[in-house]
C-alpha cells in the first residue's frame, strides 16, 4: 500500500475536490431535471462554506453544527428568494439568479466585519476528512436517484417537459419548483461548508460568475439526462487543468472550447444512456446480411 | 456639485448603453442572451491597440478597424455556432451555454497571445482636452461617447420603424417562421444581426478602453454583467430600453458613489438589478416600452 500513501500524499485535495464539485454539479442538476436554469448555486455555496466558516471559527461549533448551518442558511436563503424569482422563466431566471449571485458576492465583499471582505477567512480549521466527503457523495447520489423514481421526481420531469400541462395535471408546479431550488441550495451550501473546512481559506471571488459557470459546466457537459452525468462531469473538469498543465496558459482555453464543442456535437452531453442504448442496439444488427428482396 | 455629478452620470450611464445596445439587439432579434458580447467588445478593444501601436493607425482608423474586426468576429461565430443550434432548433438556454463558451475561449486566449497585463492606448492618441460650460465640466471624448450612444440608437430606432429592413427585423422578433413565410430573408437577417451587433459591441469596447484608459483580457466581463444589468432594467430586447437602462444605471452608481460610498456601487447596481427582476421582470420600461426590437 506504500503507492497509495504516495498517492494520497500528492493527489487527495484533488480527489477531495473531484467530491466537492460533483457535488455542486448535482446542485445544479437538481434544478435543472425541472426545468429551471437557476445560475445562483456558487451564491448558495458561498453562503454555507462562510456560515459553516462563522460558525466554527467565531462560535467554536462542532463540525457536525458547523456543517448543518452550512446546509440550512442557503436553503432559507432559496425559500425567501425562490416565491418571487421562481416566477421567472427561461433565460429571465438565469438573469436573475447570475444577479442575485453578483448581489451575495457584493454583500460577502463589503460585509468586511464577519467576513474579512477581499481578503477572505483564512485559518479555517481543516475538519474535512475523506470520508465526510465521500458519506455526503452517497448520501446525496441515494437521495437523488430516489428522489427521481418517486412522484416527486416523476413531478419534475414533467413540469420540466411542460409546466402548463403538468399543472393541468394537477401537479403543484410553483411547490416542485421550489422544493428543487431549495434542495439544490442545500446541496450546494454542503459542497460550500465541507469545501471550506479543507481548503482553510475562502473568499468572496471564489463565489463569483466563473464559479457558476463551471458549475454548469460540469453539468451540461456529463449530460443532464441523470445523476450520473453531473458526477462524470465533475470528474472531467476537475482533472482536465491537471491534464493539460503542458498548455500553461491556452488551458482554459481549452475549457471554453470543449464547452462549445459539446453543446454543438453531443447536445446530451457524454452520458446519454438513450445513445449507448442505440450502439448496443445496433451492434448485433450489423452482421446479419440482409435477404434479398427485403426491401 | 450636482450638475458635476449628473454629467458624469450621464456619459457613465452612456457607456453601458453603449455596451447594452448590441447586446439587446442580439437578444430582441435572435432571443439569445449572448454571453460571449464582454469578450467581442474585448476583442474590439484589442484590435484598436493594435493597430495605433502595431500598424500606426490614427485613432479614428482604428476604430474603424475594431468596428471591422469585432463584426467578422460575430459573423462567424453565428455561422459556426449560433447557425447549427438555430438548424437544431435548440432551446434558448443551449446558445447561451455555448457563447459562455466562447467567452471563456477568447478571454483566455487573449490572455495567452497579450499577456494578463493592463495596456494602455499611447497617450498622444487619446483625446484628453476638457471642455467647460455651465460650471460642468466634459472630456472630449465623454461628449463623443455621449453623442454617438444617442445616434446610434436613434438611428437603430429608426431602421427598425422606419425601414422595410426595419419592419422585416420586427417580424423575425414576433416569430421566424411567419417571417419566413412572408418571404423575408431570415438567415440572412440573423447573420446581419450578429455581424452588427458585434461590430457596435467592438466600438464600445475601443471608446470605453480609451474612457477608463485599460486593456486588459477580462475587460468585457465586469461590462457583462453591467449589460445584462442595463437589459433587464431597460426590458430586454428593447433599444430605447437599452439606453434608459444605461442612464438609469450610471446615475443610481454615481449618485451612490457620491452619498453612500464607492465600494457599495456594485451592490448598488446589482441590487437594483434584482430588485427590478423580482417586481418587474418586464423590466422598468417594460410596459410603456412594449414592443421588442
Amino acid at each position: 500500500m506504500e503507492w497509495f500513501d504516495n498517492f494520497w500524499a500528492v493527489y487527495s485535495n484533488l480527489v477531495l475536490t473531484i467530491g466537492i464539485n460533483a457535488l455542486l454539479a448535482l446542485s445544479i442538476w437538481l434544478t435543472l431535471s425541472c426545468g429551471l436554469l437557476a445560475m445562483a448555486n456558487a451564491a448558495f455555496m458561498g453562503i454555507g462554506a462562510y456560515t459553516a466558516s462563522l460558525l466554527t471559527m467565531n462560535v467554536g461549533a462542532p463540525f457536525p453544527v458547523a456543517l448543518a448551518g452550512g446546509v440550512i442558511a442557503p436553503t432559507l436563503v432559496a425559500l425567501a428568494i425562490g416565491g418571487p424569482t421562481l416566477r421567472l422563466s427561461g433565460v429571465y431566471l438565469a438573469m436573475a439568479t447570475l444577479g442575485f449571485g453578483e448581489v451575495v458576492r457584493v454583500l460577502i465583499l463589503n460585509a468586511e466585519s464577519f467576513t474579512g471582505g477581499a481578503l477572505g477567512l483564512n485559518g479555517i480549521p481543516q475538519q474535512t476528512q475523506w470520508w465526510h466527503v465521500v458519506l455526503a457523495l452517497v448520501v446525496v447520489l441515494l437521495l437523488l436517484w430516489r428522489l427521481r423514481r418517486s412522484r416527486i421526481g416523476r413531478a419534475f420531469e414533467a413540469i420540466k417537459e411542460d409546466g402548463v400541462a403538468a399543472s393541468l395535471m394537477g401537479i403543484g408546479v410553483m411547490a416542485h419548483k421550489m422544493l428543487a431550488f431549495a434542495l439544490g441550495a442545500a446541496i450546494a451550501g454542503l459542497a460550500g461548508a465541507l469545501n471550506a473546512h479543507l481548503t482553510f481559506f475562502i473568499g468572496p471571488s471564489e463565489f463569483g460568475f466563473d464559479r457558476g459557470v463551471d458549475i454548469l459546466t460540469m453539468a451540461i457537459l456529463g449530460g443532464t439526462s441523470g445523476p450520473t452525468g453531473p458526477v462524470l462531469g465533475a470528474l472531467i473538469v476537475t482533472l482536465l487543468p491537471e491534464l493539460l498543465r503542458g498548455f500553461k496558459d491556452f488551458r482554459t482555453m481549452l475549457n471554453g472550447a470543449i464547452l462549445v464543442l459539446i453543446v454543438l456535437f453531443l447536445p446530451k452531453g457524454l452520458w446519454d444512456p438513450l445513445r449507448f442504448r442505440q450502439w448496443f442496439a445496433r451492434a448485433p444488427r450489423k452482421p446479419a446480411p440482409a435477404t434479398v428482396g427485403e426491401r | 456639485m450636482l450638475e458635476q455629478q449628473l454629467v458624469n452620470a450621464l456619459s457613465l450611464g452612456c457607456v453601458y448603453a453603449l455596451f447594452a445596445l448590441g447586446f439587446t439587439l442580439v437578444f430582441g432579434v435572435l432571443g439569445v442572451i449572448n454571453l460571449s458580447h464582454g469578450a467581442i467588445f474585448m476583442i474590439g478593444a484589442y484590435a484598436a491597440l493594435q493597430a495605433v501601436t502595431k500598424l500606426a493607425f490614427p485613432l479614428w482608423a482604428s476604430l474603424i478597424a475594431a468596428l471591422v474586426i469585432a463584426g467578422a468576429f460575430g459573423f462567424v461565430i453565428d455561422l459556426l455556432i449560433l447557425k447549427p443550434l438555430r438548424k437544431r432548433n435548440a432551446p434558448h438556454l443551449i446558445p447561451m451555454i455555448a457563447t459562455i463558451g466562447l467567452a471563456i475561449f477568447f478571454n483566455n486566449a487573449s490572455q495567452g497571445l497579450f499577456g494578463a497585463e493592463n495596456l494602455r492606448f499611447p497617450n498622444e492618441v487619446v483625446p484628453n482636452e476638457q471642455l467647460h460650460f455651465a460650471g460642468v465640466q466634459i472630456s472630449v471624448l465623454e461628449l463623443a461617447i455621449v453623442l454617438l450612444s444617442f445616434a446610434l440608437m436613434t438611428g437603430l430606432l429608426l431602421v427598425m420603424r422606419r425601414t422595410q429592413l426595419g419592419r422585416a427585423l420586427r417580424a423575425i422578433a414576433e416569430s421566424p417562421k411567419a417571417a419566413a413565410l412572408l418571404g423575408i430573408n431570415v438567415e440572412g437577417l440573423f447573420y446581419l444581426t450578429s455581424t452588427v451587433a458585434a461590430a457596435l459591441g467592438g466600438v464600445a469596447g475601443v471608446l470605453i478602453a480609451l474612457y477608463s484608459n485599460a486593456v486588459f483580457p477580462l475587460m468585457g466581463q465586469p461590462m457583462l454583467h453591467k449589460g445584462i444589468a442595463v437589459i433587464i432594467l431597460g426590458g430586454m430586447g428593447d433599444i430605447r430600453g437599452a439606453l434608459l437602462g444605461g442612464l438609469f444605471l450610471g446615475f443610481a452608481e454615481v449618485m451612490s458613489v457620491a452619498y453612500i460610498g464607492s465600494t457599495m456601487r456594485d451592490a448598488v447596481a446589482f441590487g437594483l438589478l434584482f430588485l427590478v427582476l423580482l417586481l418587474r421582470p418586464q423590466g422598468m420600461f417594460g410596459k410603456v416600452l412594449e414592443r421588442k426590437a
